[in-house]
Protein backbone atom coordinates (compact mmCIF):
# COMPACT_ATOMS: atom_id res chain seq x y z
CA UNK A 1 0.00 0.00 0.00
CA UNK A 2 1.28 3.35 -0.90
CA UNK A 3 0.34 6.36 1.06
CA UNK A 4 1.17 9.89 0.23
CA UNK A 5 3.83 11.21 2.52
CA UNK A 6 1.97 14.33 3.24
CA UNK A 7 -1.52 15.55 2.50
CA UNK A 8 -0.42 18.28 0.18
CA UNK A 9 1.07 16.19 -2.55
CA UNK A 10 -2.00 14.05 -2.53
CA UNK A 11 -4.14 17.10 -3.08
CA UNK A 12 -2.02 18.33 -5.99
CA UNK A 13 -2.10 15.01 -7.69
CA UNK A 14 -5.81 14.90 -7.54
CA UNK A 15 -6.08 18.42 -8.95
CA UNK A 16 -3.87 17.65 -11.90
CA UNK A 17 -5.93 14.70 -12.87
CA UNK A 18 -9.18 16.54 -12.77
CA UNK A 19 -10.56 18.10 -15.98
CA UNK A 20 -10.81 21.88 -16.07
CA UNK A 21 -14.29 22.75 -14.96
CA UNK A 22 -16.60 24.27 -17.57
CA UNK A 23 -16.94 28.04 -17.35
CA UNK A 24 -20.42 29.05 -16.53
CA UNK A 25 -21.66 31.02 -19.53
CA UNK A 26 -25.04 31.78 -18.12
CA UNK A 27 -24.17 35.39 -17.33
CA UNK A 28 -22.71 35.96 -20.79
CA UNK A 29 -26.09 37.06 -22.06
CA UNK A 30 -26.43 39.55 -19.21
CA UNK A 31 -23.05 41.11 -19.93
CA UNK A 32 -23.80 41.30 -23.63
CA UNK A 33 -27.16 42.87 -22.91
CA UNK A 34 -25.54 45.47 -20.72
CA UNK A 35 -23.09 46.44 -23.47
CA UNK A 36 -25.86 46.37 -26.05
CA UNK A 37 -27.97 48.76 -24.04
CA UNK A 38 -25.00 51.06 -23.54
CA UNK A 39 -24.41 51.28 -27.29
CA UNK A 40 -28.11 51.61 -28.01
CA UNK A 41 -28.31 54.60 -25.72
CA UNK A 42 -25.14 56.32 -26.93
CA UNK A 43 -25.71 55.76 -30.64
CA UNK A 44 -26.89 58.70 -32.66
CA UNK A 45 -28.01 57.59 -36.06
CA UNK A 46 -28.34 61.05 -37.55
CA UNK A 47 -26.62 61.57 -40.86
CA UNK A 48 -25.21 64.90 -41.81
CA UNK A 49 -27.36 66.53 -44.42
CA UNK A 50 -27.28 69.97 -45.90
CA UNK A 51 -27.02 72.14 -48.96
CA UNK A 52 -23.53 72.33 -50.41
CA UNK A 53 -22.18 75.51 -51.90
CA UNK A 54 -18.92 76.71 -53.32
CA UNK A 55 -17.88 80.15 -52.15
CA UNK A 56 -16.27 82.43 -54.72
CA UNK A 57 -12.55 82.90 -54.07
CA UNK A 58 -11.29 86.29 -52.97
CA UNK A 59 -10.06 88.16 -56.06
CA UNK A 60 -6.26 88.08 -56.21
CA UNK A 61 -5.74 91.79 -56.45
CA UNK A 62 -7.97 94.79 -56.33
CA UNK A 63 -9.21 94.80 -59.83
CA UNK A 64 -12.22 96.02 -61.61
CA UNK A 65 -14.23 92.86 -61.59
CA UNK A 66 -17.37 94.61 -62.71
CA UNK A 67 -18.64 92.41 -65.47
CA UNK A 68 -21.25 93.80 -67.75
CA UNK A 69 -24.28 91.61 -67.45
CA UNK A 70 -27.38 92.48 -69.38
CA UNK A 71 -30.32 93.34 -67.24
CA UNK A 72 -32.46 90.61 -68.74
CA UNK A 73 -29.91 88.02 -67.61
CA UNK A 74 -30.16 88.85 -63.93
CA UNK A 75 -32.86 87.91 -61.48
CA UNK A 76 -32.42 90.05 -58.43
CA UNK A 77 -33.66 88.46 -55.22
CA UNK A 78 -33.59 90.69 -52.17
CA UNK A 79 -34.41 89.65 -48.64
CA UNK A 80 -34.92 92.52 -46.25
CA UNK A 81 -34.45 92.65 -42.51
CA UNK A 82 -38.07 91.64 -41.94
CA UNK A 83 -37.50 88.52 -44.03
CA UNK A 84 -39.64 89.78 -46.89
CA UNK A 85 -38.75 88.84 -50.43
CA UNK A 86 -38.47 91.14 -53.37
CA UNK A 87 -37.83 89.59 -56.75
CA UNK A 88 -36.98 91.94 -59.61
CA UNK A 89 -38.97 94.73 -58.09
CA UNK A 90 -41.99 92.80 -56.86
CA UNK A 91 -42.78 91.56 -53.38
CA UNK A 92 -43.24 87.81 -53.57
CA UNK A 93 -43.72 84.61 -51.63
CA UNK A 94 -41.51 81.56 -51.88
CA UNK A 95 -43.74 79.57 -54.22
CA UNK A 96 -43.98 82.48 -56.64
CA UNK A 97 -40.21 82.78 -56.50
CA UNK A 98 -39.92 79.12 -57.46
CA UNK A 99 -42.19 79.54 -60.48
CA UNK A 100 -40.35 82.68 -61.45
CA UNK A 101 -36.97 80.98 -61.15
CA UNK A 102 -38.02 78.03 -63.28
CA UNK A 103 -39.32 80.41 -65.91
CA UNK A 104 -36.16 82.47 -65.64
CA UNK A 105 -33.80 79.55 -66.22
CA UNK A 106 -35.79 77.82 -68.94
CA UNK A 107 -37.23 80.77 -70.87
CA UNK A 108 -39.82 78.57 -72.58
CA UNK A 109 -41.29 81.29 -74.79
CA UNK A 110 -37.99 82.81 -75.91
CA UNK A 111 -39.10 86.01 -74.32
CA UNK A 112 -37.17 89.25 -74.74
CA UNK A 113 -37.35 89.97 -71.01
CA UNK A 114 -36.06 86.59 -69.87
CA UNK A 115 -32.37 85.60 -70.16
CA UNK A 116 -30.68 84.87 -73.45
CA UNK A 117 -30.37 81.23 -74.40
CA UNK A 118 -27.17 80.13 -76.08
CA UNK A 119 -26.94 76.86 -77.99
CA UNK A 120 -24.28 74.69 -76.47
CA UNK A 121 -22.96 71.27 -77.48
CA UNK A 122 -23.16 68.83 -74.62
CA UNK A 123 -21.75 65.31 -74.71
CA UNK A 124 -23.60 62.44 -73.13
CA UNK A 125 -22.66 58.77 -73.19
CA UNK A 126 -23.80 57.45 -76.59
CA UNK A 127 -26.72 55.14 -77.09
CA UNK A 128 -28.79 56.21 -74.14
CA UNK A 129 -31.32 58.47 -75.73
CA UNK A 130 -33.25 58.05 -78.94
CA UNK A 131 -33.14 61.79 -79.48
CA UNK A 132 -29.36 61.86 -79.91
CA UNK A 133 -28.06 58.31 -80.34
CA UNK A 134 -24.41 59.33 -80.69
CA UNK A 135 -24.50 61.27 -77.45
CA UNK A 136 -23.93 64.69 -78.94
CA UNK A 137 -26.74 67.10 -78.39
CA UNK A 138 -27.19 70.81 -78.77
CA UNK A 139 -29.24 72.46 -76.09
CA UNK A 140 -30.18 76.01 -75.28
CA UNK A 141 -28.31 77.02 -72.14
CA UNK A 142 -29.43 80.01 -70.15
CA UNK A 143 -27.10 82.88 -69.46
CA UNK A 144 -29.18 83.83 -66.47
CA UNK A 145 -27.74 84.55 -63.05
CA UNK A 146 -29.69 84.82 -59.84
CA UNK A 147 -28.33 87.60 -57.72
CA UNK A 148 -29.13 86.95 -54.09
CA UNK A 149 -28.77 89.80 -51.65
CA UNK A 150 -29.69 89.92 -48.03
CA UNK A 151 -29.61 92.31 -45.17
CA UNK A 152 -27.41 91.79 -42.13
CA UNK A 153 -30.58 91.37 -40.07
CA UNK A 154 -32.18 88.77 -42.30
CA UNK A 155 -32.55 85.54 -40.36
CA UNK A 156 -30.49 82.58 -41.46
CA UNK A 157 -33.59 80.38 -41.57
CA UNK A 158 -35.16 82.60 -44.19
CA UNK A 159 -31.97 82.83 -46.17
CA UNK A 160 -31.70 79.06 -46.34
CA UNK A 161 -35.36 78.75 -47.34
CA UNK A 162 -34.66 80.97 -50.32
CA UNK A 163 -31.50 79.04 -51.20
CA UNK A 164 -33.51 75.85 -50.93
CA UNK A 165 -36.22 77.17 -53.24
CA UNK A 166 -33.64 78.23 -55.82
CA UNK A 167 -32.02 74.80 -55.69
CA UNK A 168 -35.35 73.05 -55.95
CA UNK A 169 -36.31 75.17 -58.98
CA UNK A 170 -33.16 74.20 -60.87
CA UNK A 171 -33.46 70.61 -59.69
CA UNK A 172 -37.00 70.54 -61.03
CA UNK A 173 -35.70 71.49 -64.47
CA UNK A 174 -32.99 68.85 -64.26
CA UNK A 175 -35.49 66.18 -63.27
CA UNK A 176 -37.67 67.15 -66.20
CA UNK A 177 -34.71 67.00 -68.59
CA UNK A 178 -33.55 63.59 -67.36
CA UNK A 179 -37.06 62.20 -67.72
CA UNK A 180 -37.61 63.66 -71.16
CA UNK A 181 -34.35 62.56 -72.75
CA UNK A 182 -33.25 59.53 -70.78
CA UNK A 183 -36.40 58.30 -69.10
CA UNK A 184 -34.52 58.36 -65.82
CA UNK A 185 -35.20 59.97 -62.49
CA UNK A 186 -32.49 62.58 -61.93
CA UNK A 187 -32.50 62.04 -58.19
CA UNK A 188 -31.95 58.30 -58.65
CA UNK A 189 -28.82 58.74 -60.75
CA UNK A 190 -25.81 57.46 -58.87
CA UNK A 191 -22.59 59.46 -59.25
CA UNK A 192 -20.49 56.40 -58.40
CA UNK A 193 -21.72 54.76 -61.59
CA UNK A 194 -19.64 56.11 -64.48
CA UNK A 195 -22.47 56.42 -67.00
CA UNK A 196 -24.80 58.02 -64.50
CA UNK A 197 -22.08 60.44 -63.52
CA UNK A 198 -21.64 61.50 -67.15
CA UNK A 199 -25.38 62.07 -67.43
CA UNK A 200 -25.40 64.14 -64.24
CA UNK A 201 -22.48 66.23 -65.47
CA UNK A 202 -24.19 66.78 -68.82
CA UNK A 203 -27.48 67.80 -67.27
CA UNK A 204 -25.74 70.09 -64.83
CA UNK A 205 -24.08 71.82 -67.78
CA UNK A 206 -27.43 72.37 -69.45
CA UNK A 207 -29.05 73.67 -66.29
CA UNK A 208 -26.39 75.44 -64.30
CA UNK A 209 -26.98 76.69 -60.79
CA UNK A 210 -25.92 80.26 -61.25
CA UNK A 211 -26.35 82.00 -57.95
CA UNK A 212 -24.28 85.05 -57.27
CA UNK A 213 -24.18 86.52 -53.82
CA UNK A 214 -23.32 90.14 -53.45
CA UNK A 215 -20.67 91.24 -51.03
CA UNK A 216 -22.43 91.75 -47.73
CA UNK A 217 -24.10 95.11 -47.24
CA UNK A 218 -27.06 96.66 -45.54
CA UNK A 219 -30.31 96.78 -47.39
CA UNK A 220 -33.15 98.84 -46.05
CA UNK A 221 -31.47 100.45 -43.09
CA UNK A 222 -30.39 98.90 -39.87
CA UNK B 1 -56.93 9.11 -25.92
CA UNK B 2 -54.08 8.26 -23.70
CA UNK B 3 -51.72 9.70 -26.25
CA UNK B 4 -53.23 13.17 -25.95
CA UNK B 5 -53.45 12.97 -22.21
CA UNK B 6 -49.83 12.19 -21.76
CA UNK B 7 -48.91 15.22 -23.82
CA UNK B 8 -51.08 17.49 -21.75
CA UNK B 9 -49.64 16.36 -18.54
CA UNK B 10 -46.10 17.23 -19.59
CA UNK B 11 -46.64 21.01 -19.35
CA UNK B 12 -44.77 23.60 -21.41
CA UNK B 13 -41.28 22.54 -22.41
CA UNK B 14 -38.56 25.02 -21.44
CA UNK B 15 -37.55 27.32 -24.28
CA UNK B 16 -34.00 26.78 -25.33
CA UNK B 17 -32.18 30.03 -24.66
CA UNK B 18 -28.69 28.89 -25.47
CA UNK B 19 -28.62 30.94 -28.69
CA UNK B 20 -29.68 34.11 -26.90
CA UNK B 21 -26.11 35.32 -26.26
CA UNK B 22 -25.33 34.83 -29.95
CA UNK B 23 -28.24 36.96 -31.02
CA UNK B 24 -27.43 39.63 -28.47
CA UNK B 25 -23.77 39.64 -29.50
CA UNK B 26 -24.77 40.05 -33.12
CA UNK B 27 -26.84 43.10 -32.23
CA UNK B 28 -24.07 44.37 -30.02
CA UNK B 29 -21.50 44.17 -32.81
CA UNK B 30 -23.88 45.90 -35.19
CA UNK B 31 -24.24 48.83 -32.84
CA UNK B 32 -20.56 48.89 -32.00
CA UNK B 33 -19.67 49.12 -35.66
CA UNK B 34 -22.25 51.74 -36.56
CA UNK B 35 -21.74 53.91 -33.51
CA UNK B 36 -19.87 57.15 -33.93
CA UNK B 37 -18.95 58.66 -30.63
CA UNK B 38 -19.67 62.33 -30.34
CA UNK B 39 -16.33 64.06 -30.21
CA UNK B 40 -17.59 67.56 -29.73
CA UNK B 41 -19.83 68.86 -27.04
CA UNK B 42 -22.04 71.68 -28.15
CA UNK B 43 -21.75 74.87 -26.21
CA UNK B 44 -24.17 76.84 -28.33
CA UNK B 45 -27.80 76.11 -29.06
CA UNK B 46 -28.25 75.15 -32.66
CA UNK B 47 -31.55 74.35 -34.29
CA UNK B 48 -30.72 73.94 -37.95
CA UNK B 49 -33.40 74.88 -40.48
CA UNK B 50 -35.39 72.46 -42.58
CA UNK B 51 -34.90 72.21 -46.32
CA UNK B 52 -36.20 69.92 -49.03
CA UNK B 53 -33.14 69.76 -51.29
CA UNK B 54 -30.59 68.51 -48.80
CA UNK B 55 -27.89 66.02 -49.71
CA UNK B 56 -25.97 63.65 -47.49
CA UNK B 57 -22.37 64.52 -46.67
CA UNK B 58 -20.40 61.55 -47.91
CA UNK B 59 -16.98 61.66 -46.28
CA UNK B 60 -17.20 62.87 -42.74
CA UNK B 61 -13.45 62.76 -42.22
CA UNK B 62 -13.09 65.74 -44.55
CA UNK B 63 -15.59 67.85 -42.69
CA UNK B 64 -14.96 70.46 -40.03
CA UNK B 65 -17.79 72.05 -38.18
CA UNK B 66 -18.62 75.62 -37.36
CA UNK B 67 -21.54 76.18 -35.04
CA UNK B 68 -23.27 79.49 -34.55
CA UNK B 69 -25.94 80.02 -31.96
CA UNK B 70 -26.81 81.47 -28.61
CA UNK B 71 -24.75 80.07 -25.72
CA UNK B 72 -26.24 77.14 -23.83
CA UNK B 73 -28.11 78.09 -20.69
CA UNK B 74 -25.34 76.69 -18.46
CA UNK B 75 -22.78 79.14 -19.80
CA UNK B 76 -24.98 82.20 -20.22
CA UNK B 77 -23.54 83.58 -16.98
CA UNK B 78 -20.09 83.50 -18.54
CA UNK B 79 -20.75 84.68 -22.04
CA UNK B 80 -24.13 86.41 -22.06
CA UNK B 81 -26.87 85.70 -24.57
CA UNK B 82 -25.35 87.13 -27.74
CA UNK B 83 -24.85 84.52 -30.48
CA UNK B 84 -21.41 82.94 -30.46
CA UNK B 85 -19.29 80.89 -32.80
CA UNK B 86 -17.95 77.47 -31.94
CA UNK B 87 -15.24 75.90 -34.07
CA UNK B 88 -15.40 72.10 -33.71
CA UNK B 89 -15.28 72.07 -29.91
CA UNK B 90 -13.70 75.42 -29.21
CA UNK B 91 -15.85 78.40 -28.38
CA UNK B 92 -14.35 81.59 -29.68
CA UNK B 93 -14.53 84.46 -27.37
CA UNK B 94 -13.37 87.48 -29.29
CA UNK B 95 -15.62 90.36 -30.10
CA UNK B 96 -16.43 91.42 -33.61
CA UNK B 97 -15.30 89.71 -36.77
CA UNK B 98 -13.67 86.33 -36.20
CA UNK B 99 -11.49 86.31 -39.32
CA UNK B 100 -8.23 85.41 -37.58
CA UNK B 101 -9.62 82.61 -35.41
CA UNK B 102 -11.34 81.03 -38.39
CA UNK B 103 -8.22 81.29 -40.50
CA UNK B 104 -6.17 79.53 -37.81
CA UNK B 105 -8.90 76.94 -37.40
CA UNK B 106 -9.05 76.19 -41.12
CA UNK B 107 -5.27 75.91 -41.36
CA UNK B 108 -5.14 73.54 -38.38
CA UNK B 109 -7.94 71.40 -39.75
CA UNK B 110 -6.42 71.27 -43.21
CA UNK B 111 -3.11 70.20 -41.69
CA UNK B 112 -4.81 67.11 -40.26
CA UNK B 113 -5.84 65.83 -43.67
CA UNK B 114 -3.83 63.75 -46.11
CA UNK B 115 -1.91 65.63 -48.75
CA UNK B 116 -4.19 64.31 -51.47
CA UNK B 117 -7.34 65.33 -49.67
CA UNK B 118 -6.36 68.82 -48.62
CA UNK B 119 -8.29 70.49 -51.40
CA UNK B 120 -11.39 68.42 -50.68
CA UNK B 121 -11.84 69.82 -47.22
CA UNK B 122 -15.34 70.91 -46.44
CA UNK B 123 -16.71 73.15 -43.74
CA UNK B 124 -20.16 72.37 -42.46
CA UNK B 125 -21.99 75.38 -41.12
CA UNK B 126 -24.43 74.39 -38.43
CA UNK B 127 -26.23 77.60 -37.80
CA UNK B 128 -29.31 78.23 -35.75
CA UNK B 129 -32.21 79.33 -37.92
CA UNK B 130 -32.80 82.46 -35.87
CA UNK B 131 -29.28 83.88 -36.30
CA UNK B 132 -28.96 87.09 -38.26
CA UNK B 133 -27.18 86.91 -41.58
CA UNK B 134 -24.65 89.56 -40.56
CA UNK B 135 -22.80 87.07 -38.40
CA UNK B 136 -23.11 84.37 -41.06
CA UNK B 137 -21.73 86.70 -43.73
CA UNK B 138 -18.75 87.51 -41.51
CA UNK B 139 -17.99 83.80 -41.17
CA UNK B 140 -18.41 83.25 -44.90
CA UNK B 141 -16.07 86.14 -45.65
CA UNK B 142 -13.55 84.71 -43.19
CA UNK B 143 -13.78 81.32 -44.88
CA UNK B 144 -13.16 82.94 -48.23
CA UNK B 145 -10.04 84.61 -46.83
CA UNK B 146 -8.94 81.27 -45.40
CA UNK B 147 -9.53 79.73 -48.82
CA UNK B 148 -11.96 77.15 -47.47
CA UNK B 149 -14.48 77.48 -50.24
CA UNK B 150 -16.40 74.23 -50.00
CA UNK B 151 -19.14 74.78 -47.49
CA UNK B 152 -22.31 73.03 -46.53
CA UNK B 153 -25.29 74.70 -44.94
CA UNK B 154 -26.43 72.05 -42.54
CA UNK B 155 -30.15 71.46 -42.71
CA UNK B 156 -32.57 68.72 -41.81
CA UNK B 157 -34.49 66.98 -44.53
CA UNK B 158 -38.06 68.04 -44.80
CA UNK B 159 -40.12 65.88 -47.11
CA UNK B 160 -43.58 67.33 -47.26
CA UNK B 161 -43.60 70.43 -45.13
CA UNK B 162 -43.06 72.88 -47.96
CA UNK B 163 -42.91 76.46 -46.74
CA UNK B 164 -45.84 78.47 -47.96
CA UNK B 165 -44.43 81.94 -47.98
Amino acid sequence: MEFPINGNSFKYNRMARRDTPEINAGSMADIAFLLLIFFLVTTTMDVDTGISRLLPPIPEEEQDTEVDVKERNVLVVLINRDDQLMVSGEVMGLQELKIKTIEFFSNPTNSEILPEMIDLDVDFPPGLSSRFPDGHGTFPVSKGVVSLQNDRSTTYGRYLQVQDILVSAVNGLRVQFAMEYFGRDYNELNPINFVDDEIIKGINTVYKMNISEAEPKNIGGN
Amino acid sequence: MSKFKSKDSKGLPAINTSSLPDIVFMLLFFFMVTTVMKETSLQVQVQVPFASEVKKIEKKSLVSYIYIGKPMTQIVALYGTEPMIQLNDKLINDEGIPTESIKDFVLAEREKLDESEKNKMMVSLRIDQGIHMGKVSDVKQALRYANALKINYSAKRDYDNVPVN
